[in-house]
C-alpha cells in the first residue's frame, strides 16, 4: 500500500506540472476569450525543442528551459499575428475548429520530423535520485518541479500585481475600452500576454518530458487536463488554476495507485459535476 | 411532457392563410435539385458498385453530421463530444445483437432510443450551461462514457471492441453480404428517413424558433418563446439520431471499437459539417462525402501524415470558407443568377 504521504508529494509535484503548462491556457481563454485547443502542442514543441538540444547539440538541461519558452513563445507570436488574431471576435466553434485543425497538423508535424516514438531523455545526475524523510519517498526530479511551479507562481503574482505591465493587463481585462482610452494598446498587451503563456506552456513540456513523456500525440493525450484545470479553475484566474491543477494532481495519482480500474474516469466526472455546480469554474469572475 | 406546435395547413386554409404558413409551406416544398441529390446517392450502386462499403459509411457519417446540424447548425448548441450519443447507440445495437436480439430494425430503433433517452437526460444540464463551459461539459460526457467502455472490458470489450455480433437478415429477406449491397440499401433508407424528419422538423414552426434563438436568444426570449424546453427538445432529437447512426454502424459493419466514443471522432463530425456547410440540410451529406472520400485517398496515399493535410484544410475551411462547401457554391450561384437576370432585362 502506498502511504498517503507519497500521493500527496507526486500528486504535487504532477499539479504543479499541470499548472505551469495550463496557467497560459486560462489566461488565453479567460482574458482574451478564445478557445485554444492547441495549447498542448506549444508544451508539446517545448518538450522538442528541449530534447533535440539536449541529444543533439549537447545543450545542458537547465539551459534548454529557457530556450523552449523563447522558442514557444515566438511561434506562438507568429501563430497570433497569422491566424488566431483573426477569429478574436468570431464564436468560440471556429476558434475550436481551428486550433484542432492546429493540433491536427501539431500532430502530423512532430510524427514526421521526430518520429513516432517516446522521446528519450537523460537527465542530469543532480537532478535524479531519491531520499527518505520521515517515511516519504522524495524523488528530486519532483522536488525540481515543485520547486519550478511555486517560483512560476510567484514570478505571476509579482509579474500581474507589482509591475507596470501586470496594471496595464488588469486595465486591460477589467475593461478594455477604458484603456484603450486611456492609452494601453490592448492588442499588443494581450498578444504580450499571449506569448507569455504559451512560452510557460513550452516551458512546462520541458520540465514535464521526465514525468509524463513526450510523443506526437501528447496534445490529444494531455489537452482534456489542461482543459479541465483550466475550467475547473475558473477562466482566466491564476489561484483557480494552482489549486484546481493542484487537486487534479493529486487526485489522479491517488486514483492511479488506489482505484487504477476507475482509470481516469474519477477526474472527468468530477470536472463535470464541479462545472455543473459552478459552470463558470471554483473561482471564476462570470 | 414537451409539446410540439405543429402548423397545420387544414386548419390555417379554413381561416385566411396567413404569411407565415404560407412562406412554410414554401420552404417544405420539394425542390428538383433534391431530388436529383437523392436520385443520384440512390444510383450508387449502378455508379460505383466496387465502393459501396465506403458509400455506406459516408451515408452513415452524414446521417451522424445531419444530427450534429439539428444541434449546431438549426439550434446554435455547440457539442464537442456528440460522438457520446453516436457511441451509445453503436454499442446498444451492438450488444442487443450480441445477446440474441439480432432483428436490425428494432434494434436499430431501440438503440435510437436509448440514446435519445440519454440526451433527454443530460439535456437538462446542456440547457443550463453556455460558452466554453458547454464545450468542456459536452466533451466530459463523451469522455467519461468513453472511459467507461474502456474499463468495463466484462460487458465491452474494452479495447477490443465489441465481437462476435450476428445481425439477422434485414426484414428477414436480405443478409448483410461482403460488398455491402445490403448496407448500403439499409443506410440509405435509414438515412433518407432521417433526413426527412429533419427535413421536417427544421421547416416547423418549432424549427423556426430553433433558429430565431440561434440567430438572437434574447429576442426570441422576449416573444415569449421557451428557450430551454426548445434547446432540451432539439438536443434529445440530435441524440436520438445520432444513435441511430452508431446503431446503423454496428449493424452493417458487425463490430464495434471503442473509437466510436472517441475524442476524434466528435471532432470528425465536426469537420464533416462545417466542411460541407453548417445550417443546412445537405451540408451534412455533402461535408461528409468529401471528407471520406479526401481522407480514404489521403490515407491510402500518405498513411502517416494524412493528418496534416486534415488539419490543414480544416484551418482553411475556418478562414476562408465560413459558409463550407454549400454556402460557397450558394454565393456563386447567387452571383451568377443575379448576372444571369441582369442581362435578361437588359
Amino acid at each position: 500500500m502506498v502511504s498517503l504521504g507519497n500521493v500527496l508529494f507526486n500528486g504535487l509535484a504532477y499539479g504543479m506540472l499541470l499548472f505551469v503548462i495550463s496557467v497560459g491556457l486560462s489566461v488565453t481563454m479567460g482574458l482574451m476569450g478564445f478557445a485554444n485547443l492547441a495549447h498542448g502542442a506549444f508544451a508539446m514543441l517545448g518538450g522538442y525543442v528541449a530534447t533535440t538540444l539536449m541529444n543533439k547539440a549537447g545543450v545542458p538541461f537547465l539551459l534548454t528551459l529557457p530556450v523552449a519558452f523563447v522558442a514557444v513563445a515566438a511561434v506562438s507570436f507568429v501563430l497570433e499575428r497569422v491566424l488566431y488574431r483573426r477569429l478574436y471576435r468570431a464564436g468560440e466553434l471556429d476558434q475550436v475548429l481551428l486550433t484542432i485543425g492546429l493540433v491536427f497538423m501539431a500532430v502530423a508535424g512532430a510524427t514526421y520530423v521526430w518520429g513516432p516514438g517516446q522521446q528519450p531523455v537523460r537527465m542530469p545526475d543532480y537532478l535524479t535520485g531519491q531520499w527518505t524523510v520521515a517515511g516519504i519517498d522524495i524523488g528530486v526530479y519532483r522536488l525540481f518541479l515543485i520547486l519550478v511551479g511555486i517560483a512560476v507562481t510567484a514570478a505571476l503574482v509579482l509579474g500581474i500585481e507589482r509591475t507596470r505591465f501586470g496594471a496595464m493587463i488588469r486595465a486591460a481585462v477589467d475593461n478594455p475600452r477604458m484603456a484603450q482610452g486611456c492609452g494601453i494598446n490592448v492588442n499588443r498587451v494581450f498578444s504580450l500576454t499571449f506569448m507569455a503563456g504559451s512560452g510557460l506552456a513550452g516551458l512546462g513540456g520541458a520540465v514535464g518530458i521526465n514525468l509524463i513523456g513526450l510523443d506526437p500525440g501528447f496534445p490529444v493525450k494531455f489537452m482534456v487536463y489542461f482543459l479541465i484545470v483550466v475550467a475547473v479553475g475558473g477562466l482566466g484566474s491564476i489561484k483557480g488554476s494552482l489549486i484546481a491543477a493542484l487537486l487534479l494532481g493529486v487526485f489522479d495519482v491517488g486514483g492511479k495507485y488506489y482505484v487504477p480500474e476507475a482509470g481516469a474516469f474519477i477526474i472527468y466526472a468530477v470536472m463535470v459535476s464541479l462545472l455543473l455546480w459552478r459552470p463558470a469554474g471554483l473561482f471564476g469572475r462570470r | 411532457m414537451v409539446s410540439l406546435p405543429v402548423a397545420s395547413p387544414q386548419a390555417s386554409d379554413a381561416a385566411r392563410p396567413s404569411r407565415a404558413v404560407t412562406r412554410l409551406e414554401r420552404r417544405s416544398r420539394w425542390r428538383w435539385h433534391e431530388i436529383l441529390f437523392w436520385l443520384s446517392v440512390a444510383s450508387c450502386p449502378l455508379i460505383v458498385p466496387d465502393d459501396l462499403v465506403l458509400a455506406s459509411q459516408v451515408l452513415i457519417a452524414g446521417l451522424f453530421a445531419l444530427s450534429l446540424d439539428l444541434l449546431l447548425g438549426y439550434g446554435g448548441i455547440v457539442s464537442l463530444g456528440h460522438a457520446a450519443f453516436f457511441g451509445v447507440g453503436a454499442y446498444a445495437a451492438g450488444l442487443l445483437a450480441r445477446h440474441g436480439w439480432g432483428e436490425p430494425v428494432s434494434g436499430l430503433l431501440l438503440s435510437g432510443a436509448l440514446a435519445g433517452l440519454l440526451g433527454f437526460a443530460l439535456s437538462f444540464i446542456i440547457v443550463r450551461v453556455r460558452g466554453i463551459a458547454l464545450l468542456m461539459v459536452t466533451l466530459g460526457v463523451s469522455l467519461v462514457l468513453h472511459e467507461a467502455a474502456v474499463k468495463g472490458y466484462a460487458v465491452t470489450g474494452g479495447d477490443d471492441g465489441l465481437q462476435g455480433i450476428a445481425v439477422d437478415p434485414l426484414l428477414g429477406m436480405f443478409p448483410m453480404d461482403m460488398w455491402g449491397r445490403t448496407a448500403f440499401g439499409y443506410s440509405l433508407a435509414v438515412a433518407f428517413a432521417g433526413f426527412l424528419l429533419a427535413r421536417r422538423l427544421v421547416s416547423s414552426p418549432f424549427g423556426l424558433a430553433l433558429q430565431g434563438m440561434r440567430e438572437n436568444g434574447r429576442r426570441m426570449a422576449a416573444i415569449g418563446a421557451p428557450l430551454r424546453r426548445h434547446s432540451a427538445l432539439i438536443y434529445t432529437v440530435s441524440a436520438a439520431l445520432a444513435g441511430v447512426a452508431g446503431a446503423l454502424l454496428t449493424q452493417t459493419t458487425e463490430f464495434v471499437s471503442v473509437e466510436v466514443l472517441g475524442f476524434q471522432r466528435s471532432a470528425e463530425v465536426l469537420i464533416m459539417l462545417i466542411l460541407g456547410g453548417a445550417g443546412h440540410l445537405y451540408g451534412a451529406f455533402i461535408g461528409a462525402a468529401v471528407f471520406m472520400i479526401v481522407r480514404d485517398q489521403l490515407a491510402a496515399a500518405n498513411p502517416e501524415y494524412w493528418f496534416f493535410w486534415l488539419g490543414l484544410m480544416l484551418v482553411l475551411v475556418v478562414l476562408f470558407a465560413r459558409g463550407g462547401i454549400i454556402g460557397g457554391v450558394g454565393t456563386i450561384a447567387y452571383g451568377l443568377g443575379a448576372r444571369f437576370r441582369k442581362g435578361g432585362t437588359r
